[in-house]
Order: structure tokens, then sequence, then C-alpha cells
């Protein structure tokens, strides 16, 4: 019983993260219909960027997180602008194999920044571990965990409650009548590329402490991610919000439970079951058409 | 106040506006009526910014149009109602309304938008009881009319529909075209491109006939109502007794 309670709290700390990465995911398909592959990078660059400011530089946590996430920002900035914004012809597929390209381009950044050697990072807070029913909470986990549940109502309360965030929904519903309404729908893609970015790094930020850092983590972490994201309904906030936990708590019990080796087929057997069972994910509600 | 001269529009190679000129004057409801696929859809788009690399001149208050974008447009007092009214479905009635000022509020006039939210349920009463519901919940004709409340949200001096009536029961068509001359009579200016070119006719001032591309007669609406070749070509008479209850 303790073991599987141990299980459940690494699955939810461990899913949690892929729940902030499938956030990312999320709100740029929302707004543009695409799926950015170099999403992974973001958590990387984020992971990466923290080790620098805060381990290197020694600057105060709460200035290195803010400097980190800015940072990676300015890289979904950049490109957007760089990459994305110049394509004379925006099929869909061309984006996508941009952002593969993209993926490659910052893995090799990320290794000619900061080396091949992975870093670790010291826990956010000295609190000791929370122990329940004899199973361990460590307290990153409990900061993993909560800035999920932080940033999916404050994603919520954006959405719903502003204008720009209406103003983007109205732009992933239809980009054309959003444009007739005045809405800059140009301005609203480039928020969405920086948003997600800025989440990505986020999900590299709170991993920092419980992983090694190193400039290929981004791949395997950004295709959960995905799972995670396709696994709730792509496009939908709480959907993926629902899928990572759900992806990093049967993870974690089918290595617990049956064998290690499992870890990573189980995401990619559960993305495989997902798009035959109910392509549209557990709580995604969009017409899917099947090839 | 709005003044085209020899606009010519293309859809890769294909010509759909062969140089037409028309102009509206402040004030006025003016229609464009014509077979489908003649041009008048495209013409509107070109007002609005949707069409690129249309050629000749589109002027609205003597300041040319050329090159600006729909939210530009859309800043300088134009608003289109689009053709199958493009609500956003899954957002509230007042979301959908609130959207419609995004200018507006962009500019910090949060008292305009208040002022122009409360005129525009006022005209539309059936949008203030559902305020809250799901825009894609509303029938046809309340869609329509949402439609339109979002265009006249963005306070604009000049209004473009496209094929309003369109899909509408007859009762809902005139209730929106009767909404128009309130508008036009409340002094804003009302370009209306219609199929319905009967009902058209009636609400407007005057009326251009469009034809592959081309404007083939222009005049006031009571002239255009009385033409023989329009009455035969667009009107359907026969068609248009039965449907006045003559026969």
């Amino acid at each position: 019983m303790q073991e599987i309670l141990q299980y459940l709290f690494s699955g939810l700390t461990n899913g949690a993260i892929y729940a902030v990465i499938a956030l990312g995911f999320s709100i740029l398909f929302n707004a543009t219909e695409l799926i950015n592959f170099a999403h992974g990078e973001f958590v990387m660059l984020g992971a990466l960027c923290l080790v620098t400011l805060w381990s290197g530089l020694h600057l105060p946590l709460p200035l290195a997180l803010l400097l980190s996430a800015a940072a990676v920002g300015g890289v979904g900035f950049l490109f957007q602008r760089l990459a994305i914004h110049p394509v004379r012809k925006p099929d869909h597929i061309v984006l996508v194999i941009i952002t593969v390209g993209a993926s490659i381009f910052f893995r090799g950044l990320g290794m000619l920044l900061w080396g091949k050697d992975a870093f670790a990072v010291p826990s956010f807070t000295r609190k000791a571990s929370v122990e329940v029913a004899g199973a361990v909470l460590t307290s990153q986990s409990l900061v993993i965990i909560g800035t999920v549940g932080v940033l999916a109502l404050v994603l919520h309360f954006f959405f719903r409650r502003t204008l720009t965030g209406k103003a983007m929904e109205a732009c992933a519903i239809s980009r054309r009548a959003a444009w007739l309404t005045g809405i800059p729908a140009q301005g609203m893609v480039l928020l969405a590329f920086v948003l997600s970015a800025v989440i990505g790094g986020l999900g590299g930020l709170i991993i920092a402490p419980i992983t090694m850092c190193s400039y290929d983590m981004g791949t395997v972490l950004g295709l959960k991610g995905f799972c995670a994201a396709m696994l709730g309904g792509l496009g939908s906030l709480w959907g993926a919000v629902l899928g990572g936990l759900l992806l990093g708590v049967l993870e974690s019990l089918s290595v617990g439970l049956i064998n290690s080796g499992l870890k990573d087929a189980t995401a990619f057997l559960l993305l495989l079951m997902i798009l035959y069972v109910r392509p549209s994910g557990l709580l995604g509600n969009r017409s899917v058409q099947r090839f | 106040m709005l003044r085209i001269r020899n606009l010519k529009c293309f859809y890769g190679r294909i010509q759909a506006v062969k140089g037409v000129s028309l102009s509206v004057e402040a004030g006025e409801m003016v229609t464009l009526i014509g077979a489908n696929g003649s041009g008048k859809s495209t013409l509107l788009q070109s007002i609005c910014g949707l069409m690129n690399g249309w050629q000749g001149d589109i002027r609205f208050e003597d300041r040319s149009l050329k090159g600006l974008d729909p939210p530009r447009i859309v800043r300088r007092g134009i608003s289109l109602v689009p053709e199958g009214r493009q609500i956003f479905p899954p957002l509230s009635v007042r979301d959908n309304l609130d959207l419609g000022a995004y200018t507006l509020h962009r500019q910090g006039r949060k008292q305009e938008v208040r002022e122009t939210l409360e005129r525009v349920l006022t005209l539309f009463p059936v949008l203030r009881e559902r305020a809250r519901q799901a825009a894609g919940t509303l029938s046809g004709g309340e869609q329509q009319m949402l439609a339109i409340g979002r265009a006249l949200m963005a306070r604009p001096r000049l209004l473009l529909l496209d094929e309003p009536s369109m899909g509408l029961a007859p009762k809902l068509v005139s209730r929106i075209l009767g909404t128009l001359v309130t508008l036009r009579e409340e002094g804003l200016t009302i370009l209306l491109v219609e199929q319905n070119a009967r009902a058209a006719l009636q609400v407007a001032d005057r009326g251009y006939v469009f034809e592959t591309g081309q404007v083939v007669l222009q005049g006031s609406a009571g002239e255009l109502l009385e033409d023989e070749d329009v009455k035969r070509a667009y009107l359907g008479r026969d068609y248009g007794d039965f449907y006045d209850g003559k026969a």
C-alpha cells in the first residue's frame, strides 16, 4: 500500500511536469493549429538558463526564475519572428518541419553554450519532505504540483476573463472572423508563441532540481508532453492537466508494478491507444479527421 | 464618403471584379445586387482589407485604404458583417459583443464601449436576454443580429453587410432589414450586398446591379425596382408576386 502511494506521488510529480509541457503545446495549437516539435527544447533552455543564473551567477532564486522564463519567452518571440512568420507559403506541413529543424538547432545551440555535461540544481526550498502514510513527498514535488495548479488557474482566468485571452480564443475559433472584428490576428499568434515558450521554460525551471539538466533533456520531455496533450485533448486546457497527471501516474505505476523498462513505452502505448479509441482526447471536443 | 474608382480584383489569374466604380454618400443606404459570383462579395472584401493585390482606388473619407489590414480598416471606421455570420460559437453572446469593441477597448474608450453595448442591446433585446448563453446556441436570426451587433460595437461610420438575409425565414429578413433602416435613420451609412434583390431595394436609397464583375446598371432603388431588365433577371417577378401573397 505504502509502495503504491509512493509510486502515486512520484507519478503525480512527473505528471505535473508533463502537464505544464502539454499546456504549452495546447495553447500554441489552439491559436495556430500548429504542433511545435521544438517545444521540448524550450523546457531544456529554461532548465539550463536556471543552471547558469542561479547555480552559476548566484542570483537570488526569484530573480533567476524570472529572468530564465523571460529569456525563453524571448527565444519564442525570435523563433516566431525569424522562422515562422517569414514563411511565404505557410502550409502546416512546412511549418511543422520548420519546428523539427528548430528543435535540432536549439539542441545544437544548447550544446555549444552549456557543453555536453549534465548539471544538477538544488531544490527550491530547504523545507523537509512531507510524509503521508509512510510515503515521502519531497518539497520540490509540492512546488511542482502547486505550479501546475496555479498555472492552470491563471490560464483559465486569462482565457475566460481577460479581453486579450478572449481575443486569442476568438482567433483560435476563426482567425478570419477575429481579424475582421479588429483583432490583430498576427499579434495574437506571436503572443501564443511567446506564452507557449514561457510555459515550456517554466516546465524546465521546476523540473531542474529533480533531474539532470543537459542539452538533450528536451526531446523526450517534449514528446511526453505531446502525448499528454493528445491524451487530454489537444487544445483543451484542463485536458492538458488531466492528460499530464494521468500519464505520469500510469508511467510510474507501470514502472513500479510491472517493469522499469516500460517507462517510456507507457507514454507511446497510451498515445496509440487514445488515437485509436478516442482521437479527440479525453476532454477534447473538436471534430477529428482520420486519414 | 466611400469612393471606389476602377477597382480590379484577381483570384490568381481569374478576374473577379473588372473595373468597378461606385460611391456611397454619408447617410445613404446603398445596395449591390446581382447573381452569385458576380463579384459583389469580392468588392466588399477589398474594402475591408481581406483581398490583397487589388488595383484601382478605394477612398474612405478622402483617404486611400490601399495596403491596410482589416484591424486598421476597422479603426478607420468601417465594419463588415461577414457572409455566413461568422460569430464565435463557443463564446458567450456578451463576449462576442465585447470582442467587437476590441479596438475601442485597446484605445481605452471604456465609456463609449458601455454606451455602444447599451445601444446594441436596446436594438436587439433578445441579445440582452441571452447575454450569457454560448453564441452557437442562438437561432439563425439571433446569430445574424449578434453578427450585426458585433460589427456595431466597433462604432463604425460605414457598415458593410454581406448577404445578411441568407438562410433566414422571410419574417426574419424583414426584421433584419428593418433594423438597417433604423440604423440609417440614426445616421449610419450602409453598404448592403444582397441576393434577395427585392428586399434589398425596398429598404435601400440607391442600388448597383452587378453582372460578371461589372456594374451593368445603377440608379435609385425605386427606379431599379421598376426596371424591366432588373425585374426579369433579379426580382423573379412571378415568384415575387407569389412571395408577396398576390398570386
